[in-house]
């Protein structure tokens, strides 16, 4: 539509139930927009966004032939996508479209009813003002990629990989450790089904390491990422390992013959590995690295053992640090958690006395591919003859992770379980609630219950090994406070299990800044919406599965790999992709050729002209932040529908009433 | 003191416009004079907007982005910073008071703080009183940039 077409603008309210209504003076908002200049129709309606609604809007775009859309309801993140719809199926450019944010920067953050509809009235005005010089913009549309980057290696990655490779569709599977796995592969049986975990685990395992679609990275690690839904350009840095996985037949022949002991990570410490190691025995690839920091020979050059014993000649002491680059269409990240390790630890006698243990040690332990062959044990080899367990070490506590880790209590009743089943030993849950929502969850709890573990209520203060009578000489004591009795407790016990929660893992802060996501105060990456698009985020074609949004049980974390693979199929079946026109452009005869904009631009979009003497931008690489905008004296460059004068008459409208 | 002051909040999109609406999701309540316009990005802010708010009848300003480094554009935030620097020391070379822009950094998780930061702001602008450059400017309306 030409500039200086008379402008019809439609102003449609939303109450939202009583949200907005019962805040704001609806028909206030209605009257004063209807007085606006260029307004043709201002009407209020229950719930704008519902069938009926929209179809208000239609109707009224045809009966009145409206050139212009004013929503004032939700905010524009929530809905305006489902109103630019209403304008395109109308016939109209879904950009002739203003949403004015009444509910979440007005109605729920005011109790004041005269001013909350005063500032509505202003946001309004200021709307109408802005849409009146809003112009029609082309869609523009970009081919999706085939390939899918999924980042990280657990469960959840492993899941995503498989469904999109199963689908018929290349996947790139980066995985910093030298194997995949995860978590889940430390863990001797998953709750409530008690289920082997690696009996699970690890036929997905061998399928990703044998699927003809998924190229496996492990030992490497996302270092960039530029580009746009369908087309990221994305750096996978991959370690040296030192050994040739094309020549190494897994005989572990070098491994026995390491002199080198180091604390085993898999196995949180509690046993040794050598320098040239796998992660664990039924690893994906099932080929050793040599740990650059540990080895004799890549440190002082003395040693190499394990290359007079390599028969295929596999090891390569010569190896380097790769770089790789790939282009994918989409992302999925499931860079998973960590177990906390809170300073508060030390007050229940954690790194002091032997028999404390972090709950991913107990996994350790109790696994029988872990270091006592899954024998509960003490330090000294004895048979514990009494466990407690202390739940919420460092969750749901103001001083350090305020959140629920949702996970903690279901598997400290499995813990219960398996000390009883094990070792017969009496078992104390030291709690403060239990919360067993789940499947099976709470009858799994029940089931604990009848197996003679003692429940107490109550937080646990401290752990000491100083006695104060006889019953409790060479044991740790576990000073609590029974809340339901109130009484305070002395628990003489063997061992201590510190139930600890889930935090995200190390290396978000770099992965929010490469792919442009957001943390929550958690430090979980945050999702573009917490109900209807938990998967999803803000930035297009990027997807959050498993843990890295938030502490998930196994079923949760599969099931949300399944659907961010479905996202990322969804991309790929399209084949193509809207995306946003709001790119900035410059007028060629006002500018200078001053070529300040060149130095602003984040995405170097703007190349210098030599024979015009002006600057040219590439629309395909702008991303529409307007920086040149702001910074261009002449007004050349522009900022396509946050243009000055769109935004200096919103700055009119809401600032008149 | 100004019972009613007038504040215009320029928010980037992508972090602090997404806090402000958690602040009302959270439903934590705060200060109604203020106007909030979104913007992509930080660096968007011309000077233009913001002597146009004032010139408009706003007694202060705010422009609130992402966290250095975390800007959805990579570096916008860099530029509104010094832009900001410049700003205040036109605007109080204008005779206004510096203290009547304020720039700060709004995650998408930060309601809270930008709850209170509206709030603390619009004490501020309250006890500089009423800024009236309307009156005393009197410019003709839409003349800085009639040229695009
Ligand atoms: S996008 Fe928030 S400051 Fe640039």
């Amino acid at each position: 539509m030409a500039r200086n077409e008379e402008s019809r603008v439609g102003v449609f309210v939303c109450h939202c139930g009583v949200n907005i209504s019962s805040v704001v003076n609806i028909d206030k908002v209605v009257q004063a927009a209807s007085q606006q200049e260029g307004v043709v129709v201002a009407k209020d309606y229950k719930f704008m966004c519902s069938t009926p609604g929209q179809e208000m809007i239609l109707a009224d775009i045809k009966e009145h032939k409206l050139n212009r859309i004013i929503v004032a309801a939700c905010s524009p993140r929530l809905h305006e996508e489902t109103f630019k719809k209403v304008l395109f199926t109308a016939g109209l450019n879904p950009y002739f479209f203003q949403m004015a944010n009444i509910r979440e920067q007005d109605a729920w953050v005011t109790e004041d009813k005269e001013l909350a509809t005063g500032k509505a009235i202003s946001l309004v005005t200021g709307a109408i003002r802005r849409v009146r010089l809003h112009e029609s913009l082309p869609t523009r549309e970009v081919d999706i990629k085939p390939g899918v980057l999924v980042i990280g290696g657990g469960i959840t990655g492993i899941e995503a990989a498989l469904q999109i490779a199963d689908a018929g569709h290349k996947v790139v599977l980066v995985e910093r450790e030298p194997s995949i796995g995860g978590h889940m592969a430390q863990f001797d049986k998953t709750f409530p089904t008690l289920d082997c975990s690696a009996c699970i685990l690890t036929p997905k395992m061998n399928s990703v390491g044998t699927h003809p679609n998924i190229n496996l990275m492990t030992s490497s690690e996302v270092t960039d990422v530029s580009g746009y839904i369908g087309n990221y350009d994305v750096t996978v840095k991959t370690k040296a390992r030192f050994v040739n996985h094309d020549l190494c037949t897994s005989c572990g022949d070098c491994m026995e013959k390491c002199p080198v002991k180091v604390p085993s990570e898999f196995d949180e410490g509690l046993e040794k590995r050598g320098a040239i190691y796998t992660l664990f025995p039924q690893g994906v690839p099932n080929k050793p690295v040599i740990d650059a920091e540990n080895c004799l020979m890549l440190i002082k050059e003395k040693c190499g053992l394990c290359e007079k014993v390599c028969e295929p000649g596999a090891i390569d002491f010569k190896d380097r640090e790769k770089e790789t680059s790939i282009t994918v269409g989409s992302i999925i990240t499931a860079t998973g958690y960590k177990f906390a390790k809170p300073s508060i630890l030390r007050d229940y006698g954690y790194g002091i006395f032997d028999n404390v243990l972090t709950a991913p040690e107990f996994e350790r332990l109790n696994n029988s591919a872990g270091p006592t062959v899954g024998e509960i044990l003490l330090k000294d080899g004895g048979k514990p003859q009494s466990v407690a367990i202390l739940h919420c070490i460092g969750s749901r506590d103001k001083n350090f992770n305020e959140y629920c880790s949702k996970v903690c209590c279901m598997y400290s009743l499995k813990f219960s379980h398996l000390v009883k089943e094990k070792t017969g030993a009496e078992v104390f849950e030291f709690y403060i609630d239990i919360r067993a929502a789940g499947k099976s969850y709470e009858e799994f709890y029940d089931r604990i219950r009848e197996e003679d573990v003692h429940f107490i209520r109550g937080k646990v203060g401290s752990v000491t090994n100083i006695p104060l009578n006889d019953e409790e000489k060479g044991k740790l004591v576990v000073i609590a406070e029974n809340t339901l009795a109130g009484k305070r407790l002395r628990v003489p016990v063997d061992m201590v299990i510190l139930s600890t929660g889930l935090e995200c893992s190390d290396g978000v802060t770099d992965m929010t800044r490469m792919l442009k996501l957001s943390i929550d105060k958690d430090g979980f990456f945050i999702e573009k919406h917490p109900k209807l698009a938990p998967t999803e985020t803000a930035t297009d074609g990027i997807y959050i599965a498993g843990c890295c949004s938030g502490p998930k049980d196994i079923p949760e974390s599969v099931a949300s790999a399944q659907a961010t693979a479905a996202m990322a199929l969804k991309l790929i079946s399209k084949g193509k992709v809207e995306v946003e026109a709001t790119t900035s452009w410059i007028n060629e005869e006002l500018c200078a050729g001053c070529k300040l904009c060149i130095g602003v631009c984040p995405y170097n979009a703007i190349e210098y002209d030599e024979e015009k003497g002006i600057s040219i931008l590439n629309e395909v690489l702008c991303k529409g932040c307007g920086t040149c905008a702001a910074t261009c004296p002449n007004g050349a460059a522009m900022a396509r529908h946050f243009n000055d004068q769109q935004i200096l008459n919103e700055i009119e409208g809401v600032l008149l009433s | 003191m100004n019972r009613d002051p007038k504040i215009v909040a320029f928010l980037c999109h992508w972090c602090s416009y997404t806090g402000a609406d958690l602040a009302g999701t959270s439903r934590v309540k705060y200060s109604p004079h203020v106007r909030i316009i979104r913007i992509m990005c930080s660096g968007r802010i011309d000077t233009a907007f913001v002597l146009k708010a004032l010139r408009e009848g706003a007694d202060g300003v705010l422009i609130c982005g992402c966290h250095p480094g975390d800007c959805h554009y990579q570096s916008g935030n860099d530029k509104a910073l010094k832009r900001h620097i410049m700003l205040k020391q036109m605007i109080g070379q204008f005779g206004v008071e510096p203290e009547r822009i304020r720039l700060e950094w709004i995650s998408a998780s930060e309601g809270d703080l930008f709850a209170k930061i509206v709030d603390n702001f619009t004490e501020q602008v309250k006890n500089l009183g009423p800024l009236n450059w309307k009156e005393t400017m009197r410019p003709k309306s839409g003349e800085y940039h009639e040229q695009t």
